[in-house]
């Protein structure tokens, strides 16, 4: 599939982290000079030089595990700690967000728009330190330049593959009728058909000599609207679609439904766990990726704040106690530390991987093998 | 004209690629097997005519060792040849090709996969079987391999490679009217819309191309010595093969079509696309007097679910079969 997939998954799903964390430090007041802190050490985090090298390289896409990985630490990369309830929430509601926007993306191309609509939020962000940003958006735009709409098509096929099966149903989603409560998103059959395509309904004949003989109209069982206009690609822009902006506010919570997920997602869930999550091939690339996350000491105590993701610390508790075993994601804390001892603590987390999962013999020395590549460094 | 049928579980849910439902119709045995592409694996059931047994089986994609990171699927297919039938999987490492019933596998294709990989994609997709002998499959640099498959065994042979496409191989697709008479019998289609219709035999012939004005072909038929393209604006396009005159142009969906299929004893057309809707149709062509017609019959909607593989289970269009993303089933339909 795609080798062009993981800077856009990487880049949406970092936006609707940094919505949702924006969300959380107002609901529970963080003082404006920590939130700020936070965020611009996250943003700066997610778009250094040196990590951004190793995201635009061609690969394959990551596992959920893999991602998940890399996530864990950003979220961390700052002076803000959260459980791992709140970031398994976290997690869950970047993801089933982006699956949202992807599968309601009217062409595969206007995932770039949702992606500029992320970074142009991001931009918002930082606006008091702009440089930050500059590198990528020229990257971005040089990565996807020749990208012709049947690779863009695959792309989002990859995408889809990478949220395969997943239905949590989320509140907010709920509440606007987007998502049904057995977890899938509405598709509607109505509204603007997608630019470049016409309104079904017509069939035309034509004669061997190029003229229309015959035209005849069919009913096409829905209520489609003509295009709207084509969406900005450029650095600055309105991007039309509303996929990718941010949809959380103060007074909207952000819940994640545990249970009750639809019986099947259990079966299915560890189907798409079973292929070979993390093969040594994967773990060497994301070891690359992880060495380029800069790595902050941790802050004095008294700097430090912890962000909740649900409505009190009971509620916390209790949802890391009841999240059902297919839907953990198997990721150790990573305490952020200095280099060397990350990396160290990396290979072992790596080795800690090899216990879960169907993992075969062959791959039992990856441990070895990566500390080994470590030192080599 | 149709109703909703009792539909068939599957293993797992069915992945977002084009054309992603195969369906063998075994008469003597009276049974039917279908088979839904997940991520990396086939999910194939068997499914008796009298709606009691319902066999499973999975297909996994070969990997060249464990190590690497797990090979994706593109596509897989039923190859209908005079003397054999062959299930054809393809996928990013290769081509795989099985007994129909996915007993045993026979031949294997390696693909030149990069050591690193590179930002064009590399994979294998698109699969037809073509008189007399020969299966055909896409590759996403655009060639087209042409294996020589003899009556049984699995010395099968890498006969030719068509470099014609400059794009991706999206789908491909032989005459399906069973008539000898039609010159041409090979259709391919690429990520640009790009069509080429061939001539098989020792040496194939590239008789017309007709070009994809930027719109990507995802699904495409040759029937009667007419091309039947469904493309990612929702159009269907029906082109003269050897001529490449436009017969007639159908904004048929509102989104990516994923799947066209036709019935071939009675002229009947499905399409199928992102936008949750199964669209039948009826084609009249005679190709003497250079008619086509082609009108709009039912409707059906399958909702909430982006449909990626519609095919017809037999050759009048008495029933067909659908396939969605993050789907666990095979939803039929059959005439009232």
């Amino acid at each position: 599939m795609s080798s062009r997939t993981l800077p856009l998954l990487f880049i949406n799903l970092g936006g609707e982290m940094l919505y949702i964390l924006d969300q959380r430090l107002r609901a529970q007041n963080i003082p404006a000079d920590k939130a700020k802190k936070v965020m611009n050490d996250i943003i700066t985090t997610m778009f250094n030089k040196k990590f951004l090298e190793e995201l635009f390289k061609p690969q394959e896409l990551y596992s959920k595990k893999a991602l998940r990985t890399v996530f864990d630490r950003l979220a961390h990369a700052s002076i803000m700690r959260l459980n791992q309830a709140s970031m398994d929430k976290l997690y869950d509601l970047m993801t089933m967000a982006f699956k949202y926007q992807v599968l309601l993306c009217p062409r595969p191309k206007d995932i770039l728009l949702v992606s500029f609509n992320h970074m142009d939020a991001i931009k918002d962000f930082v606006k008091d330190t702009p440089s930050i940003l500059s590198q990528v958006d020229e990257t971005y735009r040089q990565f996807f330049f020749n990208t012709n709409i049947g690779e863009f098509q695959l792309i989002r096929q990859t995408l889809l593959i990478f949220f395969q099966d997943m239905h949590i149903r989320v509140s907010i989603f709920l509440k606007d009728k987007v998502q049904n409560s057995n977890g899938r998103f509405v598709l509607p059959t109505s509204g603007p058909v997608p630019h470049g395509t016409q309104v079904p309904g017509l069939i035309r004949i034509f004669s061997c000599t190029g003229e229309e003989i015959t035209r005849l109209k069919f009913n096409n069982g829905g209520n489609y609207t003509t295009a709207l206009r084509e969406g900005s690609f450029d650095i600055f822009g309105d991007r039309v679609t509303k996929l990718g902006t941010n949809m959380y506010s103060v007074s909207r919570p952000v819940e994640t439904h545990m249970s009750g997920t639809s019986k099947n997602s259990a079966q299915h869930t560890k189907v798409s766990a079973a292929p070979n999550p993390l093969a040594k091939e994967e773990l060497n690339l994301l070891a690359r990726l992880m060495g380029g996350l800069e790595v902050q000491k941790p802050g004095n105590t008294d700097t430090d704040f912890r962000i909740n993701l649900f409505a009190t610390d009971e509620e916390e508790e209790e949802a890391l106690i009841s999240r059902p075993d297919e839907l953990s994601y198997g990721v150790i804390n990573i305490q952020a530390t200095k280099d060397q001892q990350a990396n160290a603590e990396l290979a072992k987390i790596m080795g800690e991987f090899t216990e879960s999962g169907d993992q075969s013999p062959s791959v039992s020395n990856k441990g070895d093998d990566l500390l080994a590549m470590m030192d080599g460094l | 004209m149709y109703h909703k049928e009792k539909s068939i579980q599957i293993k797992n849910s069915a992945s977002a690629l084009y054309n992603n439902l195969s369906v063998l119709r075994i008469a003597p045995r009276r049974l039917t097997h279908f088979t839904v592409v997940h991520a990396n694996m086939v999910n194939m059931v068997s499914a008796s005519w009298d709606g009691l047994n319902y066999t499973h089986r999975q297909l996994q994609s070969k990997e060249p060792n464990v190590a690497t990171s797990t090979s994706l699927i593109m596509q897989a297919a039923f190859c209908v040849l005079p003397s054999r039938d062959l299930l054809v999987v393809t996928s990013q490492k290769g081509i795989q090709m099985y007994e129909s019933d996915g007993s045993i596998m026979v031949y294997w294709h390696a693909l030149d996969t990069p050591e690193t990989p590179t930002a064009q994609a590399v994979f294998a997709r698109g699969i037809a079987a073509v008189y007399e002998n020969y299966i055909c499959v896409g590759v996403s640099s655009g060639a087209i391999l042409v294996f020589d498959v003899p009556s049984k065994g699995s010395n099968i042979t890498l006969s030719e490679v068509l470099e014609e496409h400059k794009e991706s191989i999206t789908d491909m697709a032989s005459e399906c009217s069973g008539s000898q008479e039609c010159i041409a019998n090979l259709v391919t289609a690429d990520d640009g819309g790009n069509l080429c219709v061939w001539k098989s035999g020792e040496e194939f012939q590239l008789l017309n191309k007709i070009p994809g004005f930027d719109m990507s072909c995802s699904s495409v038929k040759l029937w009667k010595g007419t091309v039947v393209a469904g493309y990612g604006t929702g159009q269907i396009r029906l082109y003269e093969a050897v001529t490449g005159i436009l017969h007639a142009e159908i904004n048929a969906h509102a989104r990516w079509i994923y799947s066209v299929d036709i019935a071939p004893f009675s002229g009947l057309l499905l399409s199928a696309a992102e936008d949750s809707l199964v669209r039948v149709w009826h084609m009249t062509i005679t190709p003497e007097t250079n008619s086509v017609e082609v009108v709009h019959l039912h409707n059906e909607c399958v909702t909430d679910t982006q449909i990626c593989g519609a095919k017809f289970c037999d050759g009048d269009g008495y029933a067909f079969a659908v396939t969605g993303y993050d789907l666990s089933e095979i939803i039929r339909y059959i005439q009232s």
